[in-house]
């Protein structure tokens, strides 16, 4: 039980880091649907920068920093341009997508430069996505910063009005974003499964969104609900192994289906008031 | 006092497409007095004092603060200069404590602020100011009047030197207006504080204010001291015409039931019981006057006596049929119109144009189409007859609404509502951001529908209004109706009180 537990985090972790970057980001009112390219980015540049200096540590860097590059084109378009922030997310992960198979080729095959270490079973940046926890925890309610990115994406013209600069913290939030689905990349392709492949987050990014809405954007039950699909997702190859009757397909669906019952329920206007989604999330602030 | 000037502003001109809002406008503030800026509904009140708040910036014009000429790009460095505005709309967090709304933007508190020293800042200065509140509150938990104690004393703490409070009494009831204006009188008296006090209420810019400046059509058309200043005088200059208050209370004849509510209970956003089993009738020709402070449930009241808003318990019978379920373009064929509090969020799409928003009841009637499709010339023609029975400032009909002036946007959905054959009318606070000459106007047309046997309900905090209209009236009170009379019967000082849940149990 305890090593499915540690199974189960492990796999859980992707999905921890990602969404709680999306917190950041929704929290502000900018919705980044644009979270599987942004991991594969992450896993491309964490593994790459891995192999040319020899340290997963600094390729985890590289994720972060390609990562949050890949925020700030959506936070460009969406915060400065004012696209519909849906399809600028879209067109991130398309573009995720594109260009992490197009670069990543001489990749493919070769081993990781990998963590050595581990600790209580677990590789290094799993007890990083989980001391992010209180950080964002932290982050969000006591400090000032926390409290601008939830003023501005409640009611940006307030936090204007009383001298926060709107675009600015929702650059910052977007930033934090990506740089967290960096890391989540990252840590696919240099410790979970130490490789680089096509398309290797296998919708994992679109789970981390979910789990976003699932979690009314509070990193605690984020965290829960990582656990939860990262159980979810290990029980998939399980029983397949065990050649269980259930299709494995049937299993992979559950982390989409729950999202779009949870989307649906949201999009009532009585549920959204009562869980506190961000009034503004999606509207772009023009004074 | 000492007479140095605090602000001045020179030649301040402002255009928008279509209007000049502010034309070559002067005013100065000196410290320590309050400065009422009066003007009828889009005399350009807002867009000047937005210029001061750095806002919006101005096309032309110069503006001083001690004396130092300024050029504000964002509403923080006005701040910074010590410059602290009151917005008509409230611009608070509500999902926000009342001390993370305060310290919002406040970048002395650094990166983890101290919230319990705030708190006990914000303690002493309500104290010193007699500005109640409850520092751990959220926003959305509170009521219109402390709504605006916090945006004061988040000005406060930000050690504001100017204060400028744009049409601060049209949230309050009669005794929080008075309450805010000894406030200010006392804020003002030590001589560090100077107001600018917005609004277009000649009993309360007489009361509070030293000095007036009236503006008209976006310039100043007068500048006087506050010594006895004749009314008259003052709404002439106003509105550049002769007022006349013809409008007085009538005796009526009482029609047969029109409106029967039965124990109704409606839910609000959030599900808790807003109207808690309220029951009363409406005769034809009757018009009933609920006073109430804003969010006593009268909101919920209105909206689900016209479908917008479903009852989880009890009857609505209209005409003698069952309507507690109908919906609303049911409501419209039925000939029951509404004027909801704020048409921005319900009544009017703020996008649409003028003409758009005018027919958005109607459209399918067969007056508008042509072979099914919308006829434009005739959409054009009934627009521009409400826009020109009711006033409305607007450079054209194509103009989104969004862009109207409050007081002109409060017209454009009366005028759409009063242009129907109605048989009952639901009017939230209809006389609500209109100068005197508009509500005049409003006033009478309300009085000639009762006359003609449409039931009105009347929704408002103005007790001068309800009580200049109503045959009866009610107050609403956490949800339940106290204490319904005969209007003749009732005094003003009793149902201030009922207003404040005083002299329930009686
Ligand atoms: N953002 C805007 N775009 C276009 N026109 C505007 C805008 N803001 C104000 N106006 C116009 O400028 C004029 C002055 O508006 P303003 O809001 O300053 O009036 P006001 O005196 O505050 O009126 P009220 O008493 O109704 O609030 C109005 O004709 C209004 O329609
Ligand atoms: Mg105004």
């Amino acid at each position: 039980m305890g090593d499915f537990f540690v199974l189960a985090l492990s796999a859980g972790t992707p999905f921890i880091l990602a969404s709680l970057g999306e917190i950041f980001s929704q929290k502000s009112g900018v919705l980044n649907i644009g979270i599987e390219g942004m991991m594969l980015i992450g896993a491309l540049a964490g593994f790459s920068v891995a192999h040319h200096s020899g340290s997963p540590w600094i390729g985890l860097v590289g994720g972060v920093i390609a990562g949050s590059l890949a925020g700030l084109i959506h936070g460009f378009l969406s915060i400065t341009l004012m696209a519909p922030q849906v399809i600028s997310g879209m067109a991130l992960t398309i573009f995720g997508f594109g260009i992490t198979s197009f670069l990543g080729k001489p990749f493919l095959g070769l081993p990781a430069t990998s963590f050595e270490t581990s600790i209580l079973g677990v590789t290094p940046p799993v007890i990083i996505a989980l001391a992010l926890i209180p950080l964002s925890v932290f982050i969000l309610t006591k400090t000032r910063f926390g409290i601008h990115i939830r003023a501005v994406g409640e009611y940006p013209e307030a936090a204007d009005s009383a001298g926060v600069n709107v675009s600015l913290i929702r650059y910052l939030c977007v930033l934090i974003g990506g740089g967290m689905a960096g890391l989540s990349g990252a840590y696919l392709s240099l410790a979970y499964s130490p490789m680089w492949r096509e398309g290797m987050t296998a919708g994992r990014g679109w789970i981390a969104l979910s789990l976003v809405f699932f979690s009314m954007r509070k990193p605690i039950f984020a965290l829960l609900g990582a656990i939860f699909f990262g159980a979810l997702w290990i029980l998939q190859f399980k029983l397949q192994g065990l050649g269980f009757g259930v299709s494995p397909y049937l299993l992979m669906m559950i982390p989409y289906a729950s999202t779009i019952l949870v989307l649906s329920l949201l999009s009532s206007e009585r549920i959204r008031g009562r869980i506190g989604v961000p009034e503004a999330l999606g509207k772009p602030y023009l004074r | 006092m000492r007479s140095d000037t605090v602000v001045e502003l020179k030649g301040i001109t402002k255009a928008f497409p279509g209007v000049v809002a502010n034309k070559d406008i002067d005013f100065e503030l000196n410290r320590g007095e309050v400065h009422a800026l009066l003007g009828e509904n889009g005399a350009g009140k807002t867009t000047l004092m937005n210029i001061l708040s750095g806002l919006l910036r101005p096309d032309d014009g110069e503006i001083r603060i001690f004396g130092k000429p300024v050029s504000f790009r964002s509403p923080r460095e006005a701040i910074s200069l010590g410059i602290g505005m009151v917005h008509q709309q409230f611009l608070l967090v509500p999902s926000l404590s009342v001390v993370e709304n305060i310290v919002l933007g406040h970048k002395e508190e650094g990166f983890i602020p101290n919230l319990r020293n705030v708190e006990k800042k914000i303690k002493t200065l309500s104290e010193n100011y007699n500005l109640e509140i409850e520092p751990r509150a959220k926003v959305w938990q509170l009521s219109a009047g402390e709504k605006q104690r916090v945006e004061i004393l988040k000005a406060l703490y930000r050690e504001a030197q100017v204060l400028i409070l744009d049409e601060p009494t049209s949230v309050l009831a009669p005794q929080e207006a008075e309450g805010l204006i000894n406030a200010l009188r006392e804020m003002t008296s030590e001589g560090h504080l100077s107001v600018v006090f917005v609004s277009h209420k000649l009993p309360e810019v007489t009361a509070v204010s030293d000095r007036i400046t009236v503006l008209r059509r976006g310039r100043v058309v007068a500048a006087m001291e506050n010594d006895n200043v004749d009314y008259a005088v003052l709404s002439n200059v106003m509105v550049g015409r002769e007022l006349q208050k013809s409008v007085s209370p009538r005796r009526r004849e009482k029609g047969g039931i029109l409106l029967e509510v039965e124990d109704l209970v409606v839910p609000d956003d959030r599900g808790v019981p807003a109207v808690d089993g309220v029951s009363f009738t409406l005769s034809e020709g009757e018009i009933l006057g609920i006073a109430g402070v804003a969010g006593n449930g009268q909101k919920e009241l209105g909206e689900a006596l016209i479908g917008l808003r479903s009852a989880t318990r009890g009857r609505v019978i209209f005409c003698g049929k069952e309507i507690t379920d109908i919906t609303p373009r049911q409501a419209i064929e039925k000939k029951i119109g509404f004027i909801p509090e704020e048409p921005l969020t319900i009544g009017l799409a703020g996008g649409l144009s003028v003409a758009d928003n005018l027919i958005l009841d109607t459209y399918r009637s067969s007056r508008f189409l042509r072979k099914g499709l919308l006829d434009y010339n005739k959409i054009e023609g009934f627009s521009r007859g409400i826009v020109d029975t009711h006033g409305i400032k607007t450079p054209d009909l194509g103009l989104q609404v969004g862009h109207l002036s409050g007081g002109n946007v409060q017209r454009l959905i009366l005028g759409r509502e009063l242009s129907r054959d109605l048989k009952l009318l639901v009017a939230n606070h209809p006389t609500k951001g209109l100068d005197v000459g508009a509500a005049d106007f409003v006033w009478e047309k309300l009085i000639s529908l009762g006359e003609e046997g449409v039931g009105i309900i009347l929704i408002s905090e103005d007790l001068e209004e309800i009580q200049t209209l109503s045959n009866r009236i009610a107050v609403m009170y956490e949800g339940e109706l106290v204490g319904v009379e005969e209007s003749g019967r009732v005094d003003r000082k009793k149902i201030g009180l009922l207003m404040m849940g005083v002299g329930k149990e009686e």
